[in-house]
């Protein structure tokens, strides 16, 4: 995925039965966390994750009525500091204390990559599951430039980052930890250092790999009371060198293609980077009424062979009313790239219909990539109320696959666009042709027609007349 | 020249003139007014004259009154009379171009034999509970008992009784003049339970100018189809106070009930919300006398802005919001205290702002701070709060105190907080007020689209308008007849479809051009025919002129 995905307000209200929350959580529980992870390249990623749970009066019932189930997108919006408040208002803390207090908008938005996120949902409240709890998420993660923000060092804080640091925990958070991946660094303490050192590590299967984070607790008074204030610290020893990250085992592409304003070809690469293991993939694609898509030029290759999907959903646009919904299970084969692509045809929207300005295009909303891909690493089974946020973002099935949902870049498609100022040009046309005929016309039956006797003298005349009076001639 | 020739000529410059002249009138008589029917904007017709017909409305809100006379509460030969009718009606001054007049008719008759019965009971209690059998009287219709001089029905030092229910007691008088005097005492009464200048006057005080009723009168919320109530707890200081409430369990047993019996004025939704960190905008002044900090009276218009961005309902709502907070204050500035105008504390500890909400200080008992380590838990007592915000949700809906004729005895409401005469008087007020309201917008609507004339009048907000100038007559007509109910659902109605007219979409667009622009595009055609044909009509009119005065000069 690009790292320059733009910011993606996503809102998933899915109306279906949550798998866990086996103890009951008290009231308005808040758990938050902030975890850094130093990039090959010299970055930082942070992401920060808020968890409130609140109980409902809704009862769970059996199985989900799916004409209720919704599906929106907004394919693009342009980012503001003004995403960042709204969002902010809904932590129970604001942004007054905890690790909320990082949160400086300025800050944030001045980075290479931003992407925040609100995530409601209903959660079993037992393990019967007979009542229910609301659950909001909100995670915000940014990836701070190595060059442009640390002005050529590669040293990293919280101050550096954020121009804050952290000073106690939310009182209402049950737990406020600030994790640093540590895993390449940890064997050889060669290259990085973290400082204050950790009290504790943590170990998991994230992304099907081990990893190793140190581990800072604020509700643990050890940790703030040294000196008020915590101020974690990265230090590289060795500067690091700008190697590639490593290759994820599934990522996708999506792209337009086609010349002229009539047809188009929408395809979406997927890219399957394990070496041995195939594994199915949901594909969602939802396109706009606008762009009329040819259903039978579906075609979908791997390896240069056609790859039948094993279940395909597709509801057709209605014009203005709804679009495409096109939904397909594909079976990527072990380090292959498979090829979706569909072709479409660009329809004329009324002239009322078209943004004010229609020259730049009109956005196509990201396809939804969900799959189970098969980890490196066997993971245990984890208690779900235990394991720390990041985690269970990417919840393991179990032991050999972890769920990931992917987004593909959003699409720019132009559309034919009318000459707006059509209706003024041929008015002012016609009614120049009009004129011009009514004007001889017009002359023809008014005017009347006489023989008239050449007139005596001219200017050619008198002036020969001048030149012979010079000469001595009589004049003509 | 010769004459043949020159008269061949004179043929034809008359031949040309008469083209000229048709051209001309083909013009002037086919072209123009084809050009400007096909360059026009469809505007649907609008009742215009009866829209400027409502501004000189008559309304004449009527209060049917029973008046029922018991056995010996008048002359006997009196009683022989009953039953008839009296009307009593009387202008309301207001300084308002609807012209509101007020009639009570009071229709008199004797008690049947259950009423007679009781009425004769020991306490006013037992005769009510004997009367809330019978089916409910209509909504705005008012039953006054009159009963004999010397009953013991009411302490002999009262003259009248006004119930919760739309009920009242009046003593009658052996008097030869009793008809006149008691039908004094029963308007008396009714005006106190139906329709005052007061009520109207908050009603209209939009409308109203705004010397009159200035803002230290009351500004009831504005009428709309429904409400929001929003309950926070504001608690800035979690760290050391750990506030709960049990705001369903209160809101289903206090809140509810009132708003059920509210439920005609509209619909109503509750959420209430526990915000952290909102602290006031405003630093409390500490009074080291009583250790305790106060809010200043001249402040607290300072304190709800800040708040009021992290209340954040009124994103969400078409309704208006009414918000009431109950702030704890943070440790270091409690106990706090809300001072009037003179200084002195409080005694709600609470205060409301007209339209926006109320607010309430809750300050937690400092015994608790005793041995405990921080955070505090904090319980609150709900029904000291409920209390503060149901007075608060009364005083923003407008429902005031009744002014009581002298000698009056009142009985409270009952357990819903609202007593039906008062609910009535609510719809009074509210009918008047929409009536007031899509009669307004009405008109700047008619204003508008009669200023700019190229705004597109589609049939659909066309219909509406028409639908809303139907409603504010039909609701006029049910208020003069006193069927209060339908005049209300009609007087809603008005203010919505005259709203939904008023901003209808499609009047924006505003897809033509511009009186201007329109000439300026057809310029190209307009100035090449213009000019030759005014030129030549120019031309004919001058020589017609000559030709005219030649013959003259001969004579």
């Amino acid at each position: 995925m690009a790292a320059t995905a733009p910011l993606s307000l996503l809102v998933l209200l899915l109306l279906g039965p949550g798998v866990w929350g086996q103890t009951e959580p008290p009231r308005d529980s808040l758990r938050e966390e902030l975890v850094i992870t130093p990039l090959p390249s010299g970055d930082v990623a942070a992401t920060f994750q808020f968890r409130t749970r609140w109980d409902s009066e809704l009862q769970r019932e059996e199985g989900t009525d799916h004409s209720f189930l919704r599906y929106a997108v907004l394919p693009r919006e342009v980012v503001c500091t003004e995403n960042l408040t709204p969002w902010k208002k809904l932590l129970p803390c604001s942004s007054k204390a905890g690790l909320s207090v990082l949160l400086k908008a300025d800050r944030l938005f001045h980075t290479s990559y931003h992407s925040q996120a609100v995530h409601i949902r209903p959660v079993c409240r037992d393990a019967r599951c007979a009542s229910i709890s609301w659950e909001l998420r909100q995670t915000l993660s940014v990836v701070f430039d190595a060059f442009v923000t640390g002005q050529g060092k590669q040293d990293w804080s919280l101050f550096r980052m954020f121009s804050r640091t952290l000073t106690e925990p939310c009182p209402l958070a049950s737990e406020s930890r600030v994790y640093v991946d540590v895993t390449n660094y940890s064997q050889d303490n060669e290259t990085l250092e973290v400082y204050p050192p950790p009290l504790t590590t943590y170990q998991d299967v994230v992304l099907g790999t081990r990893k190793t984070y140190a581990v800072y607790d604020l509700l643990d008074t050890a940790v703030i009371n040294n000196s008020r204030s915590l101020n974690l610290q990265l230090k590289w020893k060795r500067p690091p060198g700008n190697e590639a990250p490593p290759t994820p085992f599934l990522y996708a592409q999506r792209y337009v293609s086609g010349y002229g304003l009539h047809n188009g070809e929408l395809s979406t690469l997927l890219y399957n980077t394990h070496p041995y293991r195939a594994f199915p993939v949901l594909l969602l694609d939802t396109v706009p009424w606008y762009l009329r898509l040819y259903v039978h030029t579906l075609t979908i290759t791997s390896k240069g062979k056609e790859n039948k999907p094993s279940y395909i959903h597709y509801q057709p646009a209605q014009d203005r009313m709804q679009p495409h919904l096109l939904e397909m299970l594909i079976q990527l084969p072990a380090s292959s790239v498979t090829k979706v692509s569909i072709q479409f045809e660009r329809a004329l929207l009324k002239w009322t219909e078209y943004t004010p300005d229609p020259n730049h295009g009109f956005y196509v909303s990201p396809s939804v990539l969900s799959a189970l891909v098969p980890s490196e690493v066997a993971a245990q089974p984890v208690d779900w109320e235990e394991s720390p946020l990041f985690n269970t973002l990417f919840p393991a099935s179990d032991s050999s696959s972890y769920f990931v949902r992917l987004y593909t870049e959003p699409l720019l498609v132009s559309l034919p666009t009318p000459d707006f100022s059509m209706p003024y040009n041929v008015i002012c046309l016609t009614c120049t042709v009009v004129a011009v005929c009514y004007g001889s016309f017009y002359n023809l039956l008014t005017r009347t027609f006489q023989i008239e006797e050449p007139s005596k003298g001219g200017l050619a005349r008198r002036l020969a007349n001048l030149i012979r009076r010079a000469r001595g001639v009589p004049p003509l | 020249m010769a004459a043949p020739g020159a008269a061949a000529t004179d043929l034809e410059v008359v031949r040309g003139k008469r083209a000229a002249l048709f051209f001309a009138a083909v013009v002037i008589v086919l072209g123009l007014p084809l050009w400007w029917k096909t360059t026009e904007t469809y505007r649907a017709p609008l009742p215009y004259s009866q829209i400027s017909g409502l501004n000189s409305l008559q309304l004449r809100l009527m209060v049917p009154v029973t008046v029922v006379f018991t056995q010996e509460s008048v002359p006997l030969d009196d009683q022989e009379k009953l039953p008839f009718t009296v009307v009593h009606e009387r202008e309301i001054p207001l300084k308002y171009k609807l012209k509101i007049k007020c009639r009570f008719q009071k229709a008199y008759r004797r008690a049947l034999d259950h009423e007679e019965e009781a009425l004769s009971l020991g306490s006013i209690q037992e005769a009510e509970t004997m009367f809330a059998e019978p089916s409910e009287q209509a909504e705005g219709s008012l039953t006054v008992y009159v009963i004999s001089e010397h009953s013991s029905l009411l302490p002999q030092d009262m003259m009248s009784y006004i119930g919760p229910k739309r009920m009242a007691v009046v003593r009658g008088i052996m008097h030869r003049e009793a008809f006149n005097i008691i039908g004094r005492r029963v308007i008396q009464v009714a005006q106190a339970m139906s329709l005052t200048e007061d009520v109207l006057a908050a009603a209209l005080a939009d409308h109203l100018p705004e010397d009159k009723w200035s803002s230290d009168k009351r500004r009831p919320l504005k009428s709309s189809l429904g409400y929001e109530i929003t309950f926070s707890l504001l608690n800035p200081d979690p760290k050391s106070h750990d506030v709960h409430w049990d705001i369903e369990g209160a809101v289903r047993r206090y809140v509810q009930p009132f708003l059920n019996a509210l439920r005609a004025v509209g619909n109503f939704s509750v959420d209430s919300q526990i915000l952290y960190y909102a602290v006031l905008g405003v630093n409390p002044r500490f009074d080291p006398a009583s250790s305790s900090y106060y809010l200043a009276a001249h402040s607290l218009p300072h304190v709800i802005n800040p708040v009021e961005s992290r209340l954040g309902s009124s994103a969400a709502s078409l309704y208006p919001v009414l918000n009431f907070l109950l702030y704890v204050p943070e440790l270091a500035h409690s106990p706090l205290y809300i001072q009037d105008k003179d200084g002195a504390p409080v005694a709600t500890n609470a205060f409301h702002s007209p339209r926006w909400g109320g607010i309430m200080v809750y300050n937690v008992d400092p015994k608790a701070y005793n041995g405990s380590e921080l955070p505090v838990r904090v319980k609150v007592d709900m029904v000291r709060v409920m209390e503060v915000f149901l007075a608060q949700l009364r005083l923003l809906f407008g429902i005031a105190q009744p002014q009581l004729p002298p000698k009056c005895l009142f009985s409270g409401p009952k357990s819903e907080g609202i007593m039906s005469w008062e609910l009535d008087r609510l719809l009074w007020a509210r009918s008047v007020e929409n009536l007031a309201t899509a009669t307004t917008t009405l008109t700047s609507l008619a204003q508008l689209l009669g200023k700019i004339s190229n705004i597109v009048i589609k049939d659909d907000v066309a219909s509406e308008v028409y639908r809303a100038v139907a409603a504010v007559q039909k609701a006029a007509e049910e208020l003069a007849s006193g069927h209060l109910a339908s005049a209300f659902v009609a007087s809603q109605e008005a203010v919505t479809s005259s709203e939904r007219a008023f901003f209808d979409p499609s009047l924006l667009h505003l897809l033509y051009f511009p009186d201007d622009q329109k000439f300026a595009i057809y310029i190209p055609l307009f100035l090449p025919m213009a000019v030759p044909i005014l030129l030549s009509l120019f031309k004919i009119f001058l020589e017609t002129r000559k030709s005219w005065k030649k013959p003259e000069k001969i004579d």
